[in-house]
């Protein structure tokens, strides 16, 4: 692919865009980084710098570092010579920020979606019943609240018997 | 250094041991569903840590990164409170610090969330979340060792008799907090104390557990007085930036 040219038009941003939306997550690379609402904005400045912001999952998510060597790389196969990657806590992530597609595609993966977040601080949601994402089964049961990453738990299907992961809703 | 260098510091640095402290439950905790939440609860706090020093080096003025205020500096300007360098000892005392220390540490974010300093909401903001998740485990817990038999109620009101005399610490304020509270940036650790306890008592009730008596209280972490137990913990924290400096992954 040649080197865009510096002409700030939309075009030129929406096609910075599409290259970071792409990126995949590292630990659940079936979900790219704007599935997950990991990528709040890509600019193109006067200069031509590509400027990626982007948002932590969990405050000590170590896929951070990683994602951001991705979005660096993926940018610079696409032609963008210079980027920045900026990183923002505030507003905080929240799984209601997750796509319909990210959803589904969490789902077929076998990793059963997070419910909606719509809470307050005090109190951890609970989900009442968490759907097998295998079998479609209602009688799942909560085995850990902290799973094989920091935004996962741990449950397991009484009816098909399979142990699957569920993002949290935070 | 400035009020709210020293004050980014304190919170940084008690998320900073704690996470240590946690990590050394991983392969020896009672199940392995418990090596992988204490791990990812010192995840959490090794993020907000991070977060809470580069913000002090920024303050600060003075060039130090996040890794130079971790690895670089001695138990004497570690500004921890104390509770969070007591050694873990048994599951029921780790269990009882963390009621203690999340139950703390929610309704501190919860408030800070309001700062007029952006910073300080922001990683407020953020870390309040996972703090509903570590205060939701450790109750969980405290609720079913404490009414569970008798073996595991003894060890767990022994976890809280240990932790005890470290509790009063948390919510002593001084001049730090009073300047930054007054101006609506910091929030002033005396008025945590009542709503910390109105949480943490009804889950000692539920638990049928007792409110220890201690006859002594620890302080003086906010100055950089520590117990001797954080010069060990740091040894093993700094040995291996100390030893090949700038290493990185």
């Amino acid at each position: 692919m040649t080197a865009p040219t510096c002409d700030r038009d939309h075009t030129t941003v929406a096609a910075a865009r599409s290259v970071v939306a792409d990126v995949p997550d590292p630990e659940v690379p079936v979900l790219t980084i704007d599935d997950l609402g990991v990528l709040r904005d890509v600019q193109i400045d006067g200069a031509g710098t590509v400027h990626v912001t982007i948002t932590p999952t969990y405050s000590g998510c170590p896929a951070m570092d990683v994602i951001r060597d991705d979005v660096r790389t993926a940018l610079e196969h696409a032609g963008w010579r210079t980027v920045e990657i900026h990183t923002v806590l505030s507003p905080a992530w929240t799984t209601d920020w997750m796509s319909d597609a990210g959803r589904a595609k969490l789902r077929t993966y076998g990793i059963a979606p997070p419910s909606s977040a719509v809470r307050g601080s005090r109190s951890v949601t609970l989900a009442l019943s968490v759907r097998c994402p295998q079998c479609d089964s209602l009688d799942t049961r909560e085995l850990s609240r902290f799973g094989s990453t920091a935004c996962k738990s741990l449950w397991v299907c009484q009816t098909c018997t399979e142990p699957f992961d569920h993002f949290k809703a935070i | 250094m400035p009020a709210l260098a020293t004050y980014a510091l304190r919170l940084g640095d008690d998320a900073l041991v704690l996470s240590h402290r946690l990590g050394e439950w991983i392969s020896v905790a009672p199940a392995i569903e418990e090596d992988i939440a204490l791990g990812n609860i010192g995840l959490d706090l090794i993020g907000q840590a991070r977060a809470l020093l580069t913000y002090a080096g920024e303050v600060e003025g003075a060039g130090r990164t996040e890794d130079d205020l971790a690895y670089l500096r001695g138990e004497r300007d570690y500004l921890n409170v104390q509770l969070v360098e007591v050694p873990n000892g048994d599951f029921g005392a780790t269990i009882a610090r963390q009621l203690v220390f999340s139950t703390y540490q929610l309704e501190l974010y919860e408030r800070l969330q309001g700062s007029v300093d952006p910073t300080l909401a922001g990683v407020a903001g953020k870390a309040v979340k996972e703090v509903a998740y570590h205060r939701e485990h450790a109750a969980l817990w405290v609720l079913r060792l404490g009414d569970g038999t008798e073996e595991s109620h003894r060890r767990m009101q022994a976890g809280l008799d240990t932790m005890w005399p470290y509790v009063a610490e948390l919510f002593e304020g001084d001049e730090v907090d009073r300047s930054l509270s007054t101006e609506r940036i910091a929030v002033d650790p005396a008025r945590l104390r009542d709503p910390w306890w109105s949480s943490v008592s009804s889950v000692l009730a539920e638990a049928t557990l007792d409110e220890p008596a201690p006859r002594w209280r620890a302080r003086g972490g906010r100055r950089g007085i520590h117990t001797e137990s954080l010069g060990f913990l740091l040894a093993e924290m700094q040995h291996l930036h100390r030893s090949h400096p700038g290493a990185s992954w």
